[in-house]
């Protein structure tokens, strides 16, 4: 592979490239070697720590599998809730009225604005206090509305960015031949914005989930992280096997979403010659101070 | 209303100096560390491309907060690494960085590499015609350029990892969302005063940043 940055290698670039790459795995061992050691004496690498998860059916269908559960859950609830309550909030804000543009306004940018945890935590004690929610499935609907607030806020954004990606011409037609306003939305725009917005949306599940952890670590929610200290407690402290573990699984699924999000991009763009909608997550992502690019 | 302020139990400017402290130590290592990562992304030594990308790929993937849970339960609680630190709030706090730092650095890389893309090929064909050598043509020609077209982006990261810096509360780390959580379970006649004040807390750290960085943005781009 050559790149721009650089030129095919002649004799003495291969040299210094088998050189970087010696010092590189010289670096890179030391440093394994280091983990390797530590975790050693910490009698981290014992068979019997890290055998459970191939050879005990029961850390999968009594821990792993029910956490994996409940997280995609949280995940998949969050998401059917915030998707339209976005698409609302995201037309409302591209609004003529003032009067509804304004306060959409306020409220997306106050959400994308601040923490999600800090809305898990809020809702959790709002929760506590004003209803007589069963404190079993509590945590689940804590980390729900918090996931909610943000979420669609942040889809909102998606939303609007994408309808105002299209060319103008879109609108001017849709005019032209006497379209309401809603009807231009429903029969010719939104169609249009979702082909653009479809990556992002897909990009924005990997965050939903990332964040579902945060369920399990503050607010008691049982979910695929919290089943960490459940497993070291009942197969011998093995601490460092079952993180391993349970990041693998959400890499896994984070992975597939993410892959499907690029290779959904790539069949829009092919399918569509034109495309060059395309909605920035990043910048929708980082929230009320964001940069727009 | 807001009387618990007053109360003197509650030390919020205090926990909003711990956020901002873990903003920026944070923020100057995953530069630091993303910088790194997207030279070895884009280098000529292929092995070095391997794990450049198969760690971003990686640690994009994994929640912020297993990592930063990784970090206390792993490497503090298991094997006792401290990180040069005696007090355990120190601890929590140089293990928070660290975590963060290796998270981030990630999403710098990828703003970086998206913002060497957008320096013209033209210019590192001229640096290699004049027979710079790649960490040459990188560092002196490719990236200087590259950075300036990438502050908006970065600003972004930055602004998230603002946001972020409430997952170090899972390890304990005394910052505004760990004081949020002991003052609504204590105050609970207060809880939407506490809501509005933390929620302000983190708006009047980002807004800022990001109207700052947005102007910066301007300033430096290359004009092309």
């Amino acid at each position: 592979m050559t790149s721009v940055l650089y030129d095919a290698p002649g004799p003495s670039a291969k040299r210094r490239n088998i050189i970087y790459t010696v010092v590189f795995v010289v670096v890179f061992a030391l440093a394994a070697w280091w983990l390797l050691t530590a975790m050693a004496e910490k009698n981290q690498l014992d068979g019997e720590k890290w055998s459970p998860f191939v050879a005990d059916s029961k850390v999968w269908t009594t821990f792993l599998l029910p956490g994996l559960v409940e997280t995609l859950k949280a995940a998949a609830l969050s998401l059917v809730i915030a998707l339209p309550l976005g698409a609302v909030l995201g037309i409302g804000r591209l609004s003529d009225h003032t009067w509804i543009s304004a306060p959409v306004g306020v409220v997306v940018e106050f959400f994308r604005a601040i923490p999600v945890l800090i809305m898990m935590v809020f809702a959790s004690q709002l929760f506590i206090q004003f209803t007589s929610m069963d404190s079993e499935v509590r945590p689940l609907w804590s980390v729900v509305t918090g996931l909610v607030l943000y979420n669609a806020s942040v889809i909102a954004e998606i939303v609007r960015s994408g309808i105002q990606s299209l060319p103008t011409g879109q609108t001017d037609a849709a005019k032209a031949i006497g379209m309401r306003k809603g009807q231009m939305m429903v029969f010719v725009l939104v169609p249009q914005a979702v082909t653009a917005m479809l990556p992002a949306l897909v990009s924005q599940l990997v965050v939903i989930v990332k964040d579902t952890a945060l369920g399990g670590a503050l607010l008691g929610f049982n979910e695929l992280l919290s089943q960490v200290r459940t497993i070291t407690a009942n197969y011998g402290s093995n601490t460092i096997a079952a993180l391993t573990v349970v990041a693998i699984l959400f890499i896994v699924v984070n992975f597939a979403l993410t892959s499907f999000a690029s290779w959904l991009e790539r069949r829009l763009r092919r399918a569509k010659k034109s495309g060059g909608a395309k909605v920035d997550l990043n910048a929708i992502e980082a929230g009320g101070g964001g940069v727009s690019t | 209303m807001f009387d618990f302020l007053s109360s003197g139990r509650y030390d919020l400017l205090g926990a909003f100096w711990v956020t901002v402290q873990l903003t920026l130590y944070s923020a100057v290592g995953s530069l630091i560390w993303g910088t790194l990562l997207a030279g070895m992304r884009v280098s000529p030594v292929p092995l070095m491309r391997g794990f450049g990308t198969a760690y971003v790929n990686l640690v994009r993937n994994t929640p912020l907060t297993i990592i930063m849970v990784g970090s206390l339960l792993g490497l503090y609680q298991t094997l006792g690494f401290k990180l040069g630190a005696d007090l355990s709030a120190d601890i929590g706090f140089r293990l928070a960085v660290l975590a963060m730092v290796a998270y981030t650095g990630t999403f710098v890389c990828e703003a970086l590499r998206s913002g060497i893309n957008t320096v013209p090929v033209g210019q590192a064909e001229a640096a290699r015609a004049m027979g710079l050598s790649f960490v040459q043509v990188l560092t002196l020609i490719v990236l200087p350029q590259a950075f300036r077209s990438v502050v908006a982006p970065l600003a972004n990261v930055l602004i998230a990892l603002t946001k972020n810096t409430t997952v170090a509360s899972a390890i304990g780390v005394a910052e505004a969302s760990f004081l949020m959580k002991n003052m609504v379970e204590n105050e609970t006649d207060a809880l939407f005063a506490v809501f509005a004040l933390i929620a302000l807390g983190f708006i009047v750290l980002t807004l800022p940043t990001g109207l700052l960085l947005g102007w910066v943005s301007k300033r430096v781009a290359v004009k092309r």
